[in-house]
């Protein structure tokens, strides 16, 4: 080795080892990845393009563009699923900027209380919507008693009691990245802004909530991914007259056995959504949302 | 921008309590129309408590605070009419640095044509014109001080404050920002607060300075008053370097360390007299010493090299410990004393300042 060479072959070599040791290190996780989702979705995508007499064809996927119900039914889980973002941005973002007003144990204490339902499962949860909401139940009984109608009215098995329960189950996926984005504002930005001259409304509009929307977009999207595959809640709270994709789904395998049309429904169904999350992240950056925003 | 009509604050009785503290203890203070005053403490001392009073975020107990003619204790924030500049900028992420300096004059409805001039004309102001379009997070610390300070001065508020805006920064930018902003302040000619803690900055930059402490205004001077007439211990202490003497009072005659003191500054009326010497006032004698000049006989117990000057440590008889700070020039550092030696000091009587010997609490 010459004088001047100062240890560079050894150094590079140093580094390529280095690079190896980090590849090697990540391995299991790239495994897991390939094992638990490029193989089972490879399959479903296999599985969908074989037809009834088990060769290779395209009817599962025609016969959802000839059949109008498979239409109705992606129009109503598109439906279901903005309502329910929707109504979880109204309800969630204001539950989201008092607790960020909060003093931090009281705040905290707030933030229990959200994650609390997520302990029990969503099945007790789903079903207890139903004891409250039914005819003879607590809802229209007390109705009643204070009033407001006069005749028990269904408020369930119908397009309301599926959004109630949609929007009860989903609120905390939207309120904790609102949550989050909102506690990482500094407060001197509403100070500067009041001191240019800036009413409280007007600082509220021009500074706090444009800094929020990361957050806010992150859980309506988180929100309205999970509306588009849920399957327990409408199931049990739609009554059979909100038919979305899954239950579809588990339909064609259940009473027709057929896993060709039902892999076709959750291909369709996945390329939707990967179509969803393109689109929003040709509006917002992504990796903005899941770091917390600025 | 134009050099406009300042306005006076006279602020009457403030008191702010947290629990048992006093934040602001009856705090009476007058800012001149276009003065530059700062407020100089320690951390906890009031004087951001105090500032965000002119602001108008912090509600005090009582008191009285009046822009001009106009009280305004009770105006919330956004109805003062005052410009600010916030110890970490508070530059808003989510616009450009145009949208930071805009947002002022879109709140006051300017048109667009005269925003985007006013716009570029305030960031002239500090330097940095044609910067309109960058993201606040491609500026650098002292840009990012610019445009804040731009935001701050850019809808011509009558009044501007400052809360150690130049804390961020390093030494010499921060040197650099001291001379711009004085510069600045004579321009723009509004009445400005200026909140730190850094004596020489404050030294630097004021008309006036309000030592606080304690949520008190201990002393309201101007910096050569403040520095050569400190009013009590604390200013004395906390501004510039200084030693004290115990001083004895015998009838009319004060002495410290054996020497009966001239001075040509008053004696305050109390018991307890310590005397204060700054180490740049104090010289090594040579030959005899004037009548003006009391004299002190000492040992030299160290001497210290640093660069520009040297510090000069020497033990008087009795043991108080003396420092004397003087230039050094090629060579002179190597004629000075060595430790043992016997030296006399010399301290002149208009240097000689008699301060009320106890800390003062409150």
């Amino acid at each position: 080795m010459s004088a001047t060479d100062m240890n560079a072959a050894g150094l590079r070599r140093d580094e390529r080892l280095e690079r190896l040791k980090l590849f090697g290190l990540s391995s299991p996780a790239v495994l897991i990845v390939l094992i638990i989702l490029v193989i089972p979705v490879g399959w479903l995508f296999y599985v969908s393009f074989i037809g009834a007499d088990g060769t290779f064809s395209m009817e599962n996927y025609e016969r959802m563009i000839k059949r109008k119900s498979y239409a109705r039914i992606f129009s109503t889980t598109f439906q279901v699923s903005l309502l329910t973002t929707g109504l979880c941005i109204l309800i969630g973002y204001p539950l989201a900027y008092f607790m960020s007003q909060l003093p931090t144990r009281v705040a905290n204490l707030c933030l229990i209380t959200v994650l609390l339902p997520f302990w029990t499962s969503l099945l007790v949860r789903t079903y207890a919507w139903l004891v409250l909401l039914q005819k003879n139940g607590l809802v229209n009984n007390w109705a009643i008693s204070l009033g407001l109608w006069d005749e028990p009215i269904k408020i369930v098995h119908n397009l309301n009691g599926t959004l109630i329960g949609m929007v009860h189950i989903m609120l905390p996926f939207l309120v904790l990245p609102t949550y989050g984005a909102m506690k990482a504002i500094d407060r001197d930005y509403l100070k500067a802004a009041a001191n240019m001259g800036a009413s409280p409304a007007r600082a509220f509009w021009t500074v706090f909530f444009p800094l929020s929307t990361p957050g806010l977009f992150a859980g309506a999207l988180m929100v309205f991914v999970l509306c588009l595959g849920f399957f327990v809640t409408p199931a049990v709270l739609g009554g059979g007259k909100v038919i979305m994709v899954s239950m579809k789904i588990v339909s064609n395998i259940e009473l027709f056995v057929n896993w060709g049309a039902a892999s076709a429904l959750g291909v369709v169904l996945l390329v939707l959504t990967v179509a969803v999350l393109w689109v929003a992240s040709r509006f917002l950056k992504l990796e903005q949302m899941t770091g917390g925003g600025h | 921008m134009t050099k406009q009509d300042a306005l006076p604050i006279g602020v009457r009785n403030v008191t702010k309590t947290y629990g048992d503290v006093h934040a602001l203890d009856d705090v009476s203070l007058d800012v001149k129309s276009g003065e530059f005053l700062t407020l100089l403490g320690p951390s906890g001392s009031g004087k951001t408590t105090l500032l965000m009073v002119l602001a108008g975020f912090t509600r005090p107990d009582r008191g009285s605070l009046k822009f001009g003619a106009d009280e305004v204790v009770r105006k919330p924030p956004h109805l003062r009419d005052v410009g600010m500049v916030f110890q970490n900028y508070a530059l808003f992420p989510h616009m450009t640095v145009a949208g930071n300096v805009g947002y002022p004059l879109r709140l006051r409805r300017v048109s667009k044509p005269e925003l985007a001039e006013r716009v570029e004309r305030a960031l002239e102001t500090v330097q940095l014109g044609g910067y309109g379009e960058r993201c606040i997070d491609q500026l650098s610390g002292g840009q990012k001080q610019r445009v804040a300070l731009a935001r701050a001065i850019v809808f011509e508020p009558r009044i501007l404050l400052m809360d150690e805006p130049l804390s961020a920064l390093d030494k010499k930018l921060r040197d650099r920002m001291q001379i711009e902003l004085r510069h600045l302040h004579e321009k723009l000619g509004m009445t400005t607060v200026y909140v730190t803690h850094d004596q020489r900055e404050a030294l630097t930059m004021s008309d006036r300075i309000a030592v606080v402490n304690f949520g008190r205004i201990m002393q309201l001077a101007t910096p050569q008053q403040l520095y050569d007439q400190p009013e009590n211990r604390f200013v004395a202490d906390f501004i510039g370097d200084s030693s004290f003497l115990d001083v004895e009072r015998t009838g009319r005659d004060i002495a410290a360390g054996g020497t009966v003191l001239k001075t040509i500054r008053p004696i305050p009326d109390a018991n307890a007299l310590s005397l204060m010497m700054r180490p740049e006032r104090v010289r090594l004698l040579e030959g005899a010493a004037g009548d003006d000049v009391n004299e002190f006989a000492a040992t030299v117990s160290e001497v210290v090299y640093q660069g520009e000057s040297f510090l000069l440590y020497a033990r008087l008889q009795d043991g108080t410990e003396m420092a004397v700070r003087g230039a050094i020039r090629s060579g002179s550092f190597d004629r000075l004393p060595k430790p043992g030696d016997a030296v006399r000091l010399g301290l002149d009587s208009a240097d000689t300042v008699i301060l009320v010997g106890e800390e003062q609490r409150p």
